[in-house]
């Protein structure tokens, strides 16, 4: 029997807002143990969350960004459970009425495009961190972190209308880059500001109903979301093709030994008992601040994959890696503005300097003087590489350094026509040799050329004043 | 000592003596010291009382008003803060075993406005346990008892506070009123307690029990000095989100505003049901009299959800308050149960140890009422009937500008005789919760003395922000009725 997998994802993206969700607390990554915390985001009694505008912001912006229908009214709820680092005993979050909902991304596949559609996007805070005996210097307990708690995040909720890890791989990088083009939040699953769990199941092909799914935890890679679902999946079909039965659960993803490992049974799930949290009233964003952050929204990946593309004349893929990044698009088409010849090639140096590039170690000027001086035969392929690494060593401007090291190819066949003559002199017996016949000597000759002009000649330059010697 | 006697002063009384210079912060805060160590072992309305801090912050008002320094309404005056209100540094304990030994780093909104204003803060005064009861006999620091017959109880929960007001340890005090706690104790002994709008005072740093319903607000011994404290206390508060922004009036010549024309609603239902003891109807009876005899019109209206309004407030209370007491688990401040081998143990016996009987009933009702499956049936089900209950008032107040009603069904109960018998418990918020569930301001204010000598008071609801027609009819009540007087244990001799 031939099976189907059906994927769903629920992203967890960190919004880049300076402070927390419901307090001034700095959101910052990387702070020493519990210094940024307060009694509000520690729930000391008493104390009450407000809603920190700028994260509404950020969830708004992202929900246009991804075609989703923004809320009037969305509503927070306490979603209640015991737990060391949720010093609340409840998570704050939207549950019956989230702020967005019904929105889709598209994605490249093999097949062309496809649409993944979006369920709903809603806010939420995040809870603190447990350092457990041993893994962190001193640990004599497991101790609690609470400076994640109430950090703002949003999660977006995918529709199951992924059928491959592939698929799911796309889905997940797409959407990273949407927001990180938004800047409403930086992407980085090292740091877990954007986690992904994935819901997955198979079924025989045709089939219309959904097989019993399992949801995967623990994937701070794209590569490892993807090999999760990969294993998942197999595991599912192995299962049923065994006589099995595919229970639900949540697994764990165990990157070293690359499979998942079930965590708790359906049955153990908690009852959360949400409820509106009457603390926080409903949140009403109007439609003038929608249409206001509408405007705010840049070109996004899609977008700017098909205009680069179509404007400049390059493939799909360059276009594809050249928007993988805001910042790199931008320099590319800088470049372009520069020096206006073959974007092409313009494309090709932005992918192979990218990493230099988006640690702005390299300025447009250089990227287009490059080119333009290849183009031109000023420079050879060879010598501009050269020279590119030298200006990242020295930080000097490419001309500069060309002109200082010499590296001016010899285009001129005025110019060649003595270099020429001379090495023509110095080998009677291999001209008359190829005269004769042996016109692969033109190799031999070439290479004597390029000897004698200490590499700066241009190769095809000589080729041609050869050729119209000896012929 | 003065004459006549510093407790029999009111709130504005004292703050005008200091002002004008008849007596210093130091001398009325010592004197009240003295009295609260005296009447103390006989109420019991204080759960900590700061002797050391009261005194030193009387002798730096004194030290300030001398240098023509003084500022605030309440420059010098000594208060108390029911025991709900974090205060810094100071031990608040909601009246909780859990809570014990919690110093919060922070004042709550209520507790720094009462501080700014100049008052000196006496000490935190004795409640039910989480604010969950009605006649303060649920507190882990044992029962409060009522001044005006110490066998009784004095309500609850804020029932510390208005002990202590009518006994006079105190000019007047902030208590919490989430379905009467504030207006019940007010009434059963014998001083004015009101329970302004949601959104009116700031929730911040007060301990939550149901945040839905939970509201701040004065027991005083007259209606202007409540006037006068929820000036102080009442306004804006950025850090509570429900807090609502709208200018605060100055609530003082509402006090003296005639009544001459008002319509003074009667609640069918409230004079309707079997438990109102004819003593409390006539007194209520009296006080219309006293407000038509002054010009007002009385007309009947009706509230015919009202019947429901005791089980919707036992499903959405305690469904709230079992969210915001689950925080209280051993883990980072208060009580923490010794000898538990490992983290789910140690919750369940620091909170098995930590809160009492009723708190603990609550919390289950609570849970299971927002459990999967019951939730539509008994949470969401009590919120549709609170829409239809602020919609009856809503059609009351096209009819009335205030509605008058009971305070309580009875007089002050004895210690002891409702412990056992939680829903009969219940039944003593029944003409105070409603109030809650929409939200509007209520006022109980002293309108006589039972045949046996206790305080009876009547209720008086008025619409959304409207503070200024409740205090213009409890002050037309208060002027005609002959002031209850001191209650007998404040009359005892106790100072030299």
């Amino acid at each position: 029997m031939e099976f189907e997998a059906v994927i769903g994802l629920e992203v967890h993206a960190q919004l880049s807002t300076e402070s927390k969700i419901f307090c001034a607390c700095s959101a910052k990554f990387g702070a020493a143990p519990n210094e940024n915390s307060c009694p509000v985001c520690t729930g000391m009694p008493g104390v009450l969350p407000v809603l920190n505008r700028k994260a509404v912001e950020y969830a708004v912006r992202t929900a246009l960004a991804t075609s989703c229908r923004v809320q009037r009214r969305s509503v927070f709820a306490r979603k209640n459970y015991f737990y060391p680092d949720l010093p609340k005993a409840y998570q704050i979050s939207q549950y019956e009425a989230p702020l967005a909902l019904a929105g889709h991304v598209d994605i490249e596949t093999d097949g062309g495009t496809k649409r993944i559609g979006i369920t709903r996007i809603h806010m939420e805070e995040d809870a603190g961190k447990l350092v457990h005996e041993g893994e962190f210097a001193g640990a004599q307990a497991s101790l609690a972190d609470l400076n994640r708690c109430s950090v703002p995040l949003m999660e977006i909720v995918s529709e199951p209308d992924m059928r491959t890890p592939e698929e799911a791989g796309a889905y997940l990088r797409r959407l990273r880059d949407i927001l990180v083009y938004l800047e409403v939040c930086d992407g980085n699953m090292e740091e877990g500001s954007f986690r992904c769990d994935a819901n997955v199941s198979v079924r025989p092909k045709g089939q219309k109903e959904f097989g019993t799914k399992a949801e995967l935890k623990n994937m701070n890679s794209f590569r490892n979301v993807e090999k999760a679902v990969e294993y998942e999946i197999r595991r599912q079909i192995e299962t049923i093709e065994d006589g099995g039965r595919v229970v639900q659960e949540t697994r764990l993803w165990d990157a070293n030994a690359g499979v998942t490992a079930s965590m708790r049974r359906k049955e153990e799930a908690h009852d959360y008992r949400y409820f509106p949290d009457p603390d926080l009233l409903p949140l009403v964003v109007e439609d003038a601040w929608v249409e206001e952050l509408r405007g705010t929204i840049p070109e996004l990946p899609a977008d700017k994959i098909a205009r680069l593309s179509r404007d400049y004349g390059i493939p799909r893929y360059d276009a594809g890696i050249l928007s993988s990044s805001r910042a790199l698009a931008d320099f590319f088409e800088r470049c372009v503005a520069l020096y206006g010849g073959a974007a092409k090639t313009t494309a090709n140096e932005c992918v192979h300097w990218k990493d230099a590039i988006l640690a702005g170690r390299l300025t447009p000027e250089t990227i287009a003087h490059a080119v333009e001086d290849r183009e031109s035969g000023t420079v050879s392929a060879t010598a501009s590489k050269k020279l590119v690494e030298a200006v990242l060593e020295t930080g000097k401007a490419f001309r500069a350094l060309r002109d200082e090291k010499g590296l001016t190819q010899l285009s001129d066949a005025s110019a060649l026509d003595a270099v020429v003559d001379k090495v023509l002199a110095a080998s009677p017996k291999e001209v008359e040799s190829y005269r004769g016949g042996k016109t692969g000597l033109l190799s031999f000759f070439v290479g004597q050329v390029m000897k004698e002009s200490r590499g700066k000649a241009n190769p095809k330059i000589v080729q041609e004043v050869l050729k119209k010697k000896l012929g | 000592m003065p004459n006549p006697p510093f407790h029999e002063w009111t709130l504005i009384e004292a703050a005008r003596k200091i002002r004008d210079g008849e007596i210093s912060s130091r001398e009325l805060t010592a004197a009240l010291l003295e009295r609260i160590a005296a009447l103390e072992p006989k109420i019991n309305a204080y759960i900590t009382v700061l002797p050391e801090a009261a005194m030193a912050r009387a002798a730096a008002c004194d030290e300030e008003r001398a240098r023509g320094k003084a500022s605030g309404a309440l420059h010098g005056v000594p208060v108390g803060l029911k025991d709900i209100f974090c205060t810094r540094g100071v031990q608040t304990t909601c009246g909780s075993r859990i809570l014990a030994g919690f110093d919060p780093p922070y004042d709550a909104g209520v507790a720094s406005k009462v501080l700014a204003s100049g008052a000196v803060l006496l000490g935190k005064h004795n409640m039910d346990e989480f604010a969950m009861g009605s006649s303060t006999e649920t507190s882990h620091f044992g029962p409060t008892r009522n001044p005006w017959d110490p066998s009784r109880i004095p309500g609850g929960s804020s029932g510390g506070t208005a002990a202590s007001v009518a006994a006079g340890t105190c000019f007047a005090g902030v208590g919490t009123d989430t379905g009467g706690s504030i207006r019940q104790p007010a009434a059963l002994c014998g001083v004015v307690g009101l329970k302004p709008t949601y959104g009116r005072v700031s929730r911040y740093g007060m301990i939550a029990f149901a945040s839905s319903l939970d509201q701040a607000g004065p027991l005083t011994r007259s209606v202007a000095d409540a006037a006068a404290m929820l000036g102080i206390i009442a306004g804006h508060d950025r850090r509570d989100s429900t807090s609502v922004d709208v200018p605060v009036p100055d609530y003082l010549p509402a006090v003296s505003r005639p009544v001459r024309g008002m319509r003074i609603g009667l609640p069918r239902e409230y004079f309707e049901g079997a438990g109102l003891d004819p003593e409390v109807k006539a007194a209520v009876e009296r006080a219309l009299k006293i407000l038509t005899d002054q010009g007002a019109v009385a007309v009947e209206v009706s509230l015919p959800h009202t019947e429901y309004a005791l089980s919707t407030y036992y499903l959405i209370a305690p469904a709230e308050a079992s969210s915001n007491l689950a925080r209280y688990d051993g883990v980072r401040y208060g009580h923490r149960a010794e000898g538990a081998s490992g983290l789910i143990e140690m919750m369940s016996k620091t909170r098995a140890e930590g809160f009492g009987a009723e708190v603990k009933r609550r919390i289950m009702i609570g849970t299971y009422a927002l459990s999967a499956g019951y939730y539509e049936a008994f949470y969401g089900k009590a919120q549709k009937v609170r829409t239809l209950i602020r919609r009856d008032f809503a059609a009351a107040f096209e009819k009335a500008d205030a509605l008058l009603t009971p305070t309580t069904p009875t007089p002050a109960f004895r210690i002891g005789e409702k412990t056992g018998d939680p829903l009969t418990m219940y039944l003593s918020d029944i003409y105070t919760i409603p109030c809650n569930l929409a939200g509007i301001p209520g006022i109980s204010v002293p309108c006589g003395l039972s045949k046996s000598g206790l305080p009876i008071g009547a209720q008086l609801l008025a619409k959304h922000f409207d503070e200024e027609t409740l205090f213009a009819v409890a002050g037309a009540v208060e002027r005609a009725l002959p002031a209850p007087g001191a209650a007998p244990v404040a009359s005892a001799p106790v100072h030299k």
